[in-house]
């Protein structure tokens, strides 16, 4: 699955221990998640998610260049062409939501049930 | 001989029932009559062709091999010898017959391509029993006729008893059919094959006495007794008269009832081995015989009169296969064929003059009406009561004659029997034919002789029974037994088989004048006494009701129906409904419960989705960690 014969990883890149980055993706995407689970802003929800992304982002970066596969980088770029489109998409909605409901809670957004 | 001509005889008909069965209301009127008829008298000519070239030996021909399951191997293959040519002449004439009178009797029915197409594909499957060179393909026939007897006497399928009557005969063929099977898986086990010629010769090697012969013999047994009305399963076939007449002439009378006594002397050489079961065969069918005929003295009904005959000719015949005396069964079915389908289809032609008239205390005085009708039904009592020079004479005689070499006692019942059967037919021709009439005027007015389609048959079935006899002429009488001569190859391997079975010494001459001396005598004294009560005294049967004493009893056909109804139909009634009840308990409620089960859970469990978002997501990274924890949990806590 890995590159049999990789080429040796750049020194500057281990100065930090590959340990700090998950512990800082982990801790970001916990923020995150209290984020969405807490705020009933749904702004706040929605960058609370970006949030989460990123720490998504972060992880796969550092794991690729300490496996000197690029694959993940090239996942990362997926990740942030599509998190822009669904920015669009999400910001829309809310604007949208904004001005029928002159509101941006997302406790008024409860007519989805049974 | 040409054999590719052999697939069209039973093909023929088939094409005839596609044509007619998925054309139904589309062919026209005038060309389904002659599609049907066409296609039996195609198979009658290639009968008459294949008839013209044998040989002499037995031919079989393998159109493809149909089931091989280990080393049994089960071919779809006709036999052509003498047996199977003889029915196919009667099958495919009489057949084709009864078809060109359909198209008169049926012309004011509705559903008139439908009857049509049901006849072929009778004629269809009637041809493949008799065709067929194994007990299989036989197997498809006969459940194949069974089948188109169900579909025909239940024709008329708006009346509720028309249908029960269907029900009735195709529940007793069931039961027939069952040990029939049972008799072919044994075959099977025993054989380790299905093709006749191969059975018998193996067969020839046993001992006389065989315990599987006789198993095999009684199980095949039980079989043409559901299918030719034999005691105890023969309560189907008067009640079968609810089909229009024309099927009561060719499947009730002429072809399908005979199926039972072709599969028997088809079977000779294994009965030839199984002298216990011949005996059984002999007495079952003496006693069939007696009884119907002494049902039929009472009954005013006109095709159930015929069809209690029908039973009761049966009887002799099986009668007749009890003695080994195989080809006079035989002839007795060709011959029992002209006169018993000229006899319904003589009645036919009354019932149609008669406005659906049956019952022979509304009729009388019909002979000058109905001249044609009234000739050939004359010529037809002459001969099924046994007087000379008719076609039955000379058939019943030589059954009766077989019957006294083998059993004094049987034969003096046979002639008691023979005596019955004359006088319920001349009570039923002087009923219907002479004196006054006795319907209503309105019926009076419309009285009118068949149109041609119908009259045609009569005559040329009535020639038949005039000269039906003469093929098989016995030695004392100047004649060769030509018949008995041509089917002597069929009982070859039966006479090597079980020779003592066929020593029944020679009767001298003298003996046989008697002998029939005897039973012209007893016929003609039935007949005369016929004459007193219903010509001189003008007797007319007694309204229903009116019976008294032992006539109530046999009236009511012994009470046979109304046993059979308590013993056997009530109670699987009964235990159906039990069943039925216990069933609809357990599944109903079973199902009932699991839905009503969903639904209570379903119920409790929608309250969860509240339409908070939060709380969705809470659930969602809930469900997400415990999923984590799930499979890396082990990892995580070493």
């Amino acid at each position: 699955m890995f590159p049999q014969n990789a080429p040796p990883i750049p020194q500057v890149i281990q100065l930090i221990p590959l340990q700090s980055y998950l512990w800082l993706s982990t801790a970001l995407f916990v923020i995150g998640i209290v984020g969405v689970l807490t705020r009933r802003n749904a702004i706040v929800v929605f960058m609370s998610i970006e949030l989460m992304l990123n720490a998504v982002n972060l992880l796969l970066v550092a794991f690729s260049s300490y496996r000197s596969d690029p694959a993940g980088q090239v996942f990362v770029f997926f990740i942030m062409a599509v998190a822009a489109a669904e920015v669009a998409v999400g910001l829309a909605i809310i604007v949208m939501i904004y001005r029928n409901s002159r509101s941006i809670d997302i406790g008024f957004l409860n007519k989805l049930k049974w | 001989m040409n054999t590719s001509l052999l697939i069209l005889i039973p093909l023929l008909p088939l094409l005839g029932f596609l044509i007619n069965g998925i054309g139904f209301r589309h062919v026209p009127k005038s060309l389904v009559g002659v599609i049907g008829s066409a296609a039996a008298l195609g198979a009658f000519g290639i009968s008459l062709y294949i008839w013209s070239s044998f040989e002499g030996q037995a031919v079989v021909v393998s159109l493809f091999d149909w089931i091989t399951v280990g080393p049994l191997n089960i071919a779809f293959s006709f036999q052509i010898d003498q047996l199977s040519l003889l029915m196919l002449l009667v099958v495919t004439g009489v057949g084709s017959l009864i078809h060109i009178y359909s198209i008169g009797y049926m012309s004011h029915d509705a559903a008139f391509g439908k009857f049509f197409a049901f006849l072929n594909l009778f004629l269809f499957f009637m041809l493949l029993l008799v065709m067929g060179s194994n007990y299989v393909i036989m197997f498809i026939g006969w459940e194949g006729v069974g089948l188109c007897s169900y579909l025909l006497i239940g024709f008329w399928n708006k009346v509720t008893n028309y249908n029960n009557a269907a029900r009735k005969a195709f529940i007793m063929n069931r039961i027939g059919d069952l040990g029939f099977l049972l008799g072919i898986f044994l075959i099977i086990q025993t054989f380790g094959t299905v093709e006749y010629l191969q059975v018998f010769d193996q067969a020839a090697g046993m001992s006389v006495g065989n315990a599987t012969l006789g198993a095999i013999t009684l199980l095949l047994f039980v079989g043409a007794m559901g299918k030719s009305a034999q005691i105890p399963l023969y309560t189907w076939l008067p009640d079968a008269m609810a089909g229009p007449t024309p099927v009561s002439a060719l499947i009730h009378a002429a072809t399908m009832v005979t199926a039972g006594i072709y599969m028997v002397v088809r079977s000779n050489v294994l009965y030839a081995l199984a002298p216990d079961t011949l005996e059984i065969v002999g007495i079952l069918g003496l006693a069939t015989a007696l009884m119907a005929a002494s049902i039929g003295l009472f009954q005013n009904d006109i095709k159930k009169v015929l069809a209690y005959s029908t039973v009761s000719q049966l009887g002799y015949m099986f009668m007749a296969l009890g003695v080994a005396a195989y080809s006079s069964a035989m002839f007795h079915v060709i011959t029992h064929a002209f006169f018993k389908a000229l006899l319904f289809l003589g009645a036919g032609s009354v019932i149609h003059a008669m406005s659906n008239e049956q019952d022979i205390r509304n009729m009388g005085g019909l002979r000058k009406k109905l001249p044609v009708t009234f000739l050939t039904f004359l010529i037809a009592t002459i001969a099924i009561s046994g007087i000379p020079p008719f076609a039955g004479f000379f058939s019943k005689d030589e059954i009766l004659a077989h019957v006294y070499q083998h059993n004094k006692l049987m034969w003096v019942l046979g002639v008691a029997g023979s005596i019955m059967t004359s006088f319920y037919m001349f009570r039923l021709l002087f009923l219907t034919f002479f004196g006054d009439f006795r319907g209503t005027p309105a019926q009076a007015n419309h009285l009118h002789e068949s149109p041609a389609s119908m009259t045609l048959p009569l005559v040329v079935l009535a020639v038949l029974s005039v000269i039906g006899g003469f093929m098989n002429v016995p030695h004392v009488l100047g004649g060769h037994s030509a018949l008995a001569t041509f089917m002597e190859p069929l009982f070859e391997g039966a006479k090597r088989a079980n020779p003592a079975l066929f020593e029944r010494g020679h009767l001298d001459h003298s003996t046989e004048y008697m002998l029939m001396g005897v039973s012209v005598v007893a016929a003609l004294i039935a007949m005369g006494a016929a004459y007193v009560l219903f010509i001189s005294k003008k007797a007319i049967p007694a309204a229903d009701g009116q019976e008294s004493g032992l006539q109530k009893v046999i009236y009511n056909k012994y009470y046979v129906d109304e046993l059979y109804e308590a013993v056997f139909v009530n109670p699987m009634r009964k235990l159906s409904d039990a069943l039925y009840s216990f069933g609809e308990f357990i599944v109903d409620g079973g199902a009932k419960s699991a839905g009503a089960l969903v639904k209570f859970s379903a119920g409790q469990l929608r309250q969860i989705q509240t339409g908070e978002t939060s709380f969705y997501v809470f659930a969602m990274v809930v469900g997400i960690t415990a999923l984590l924890l799930w499979n890396f949990g082990s990892i995580l806590f070493k």
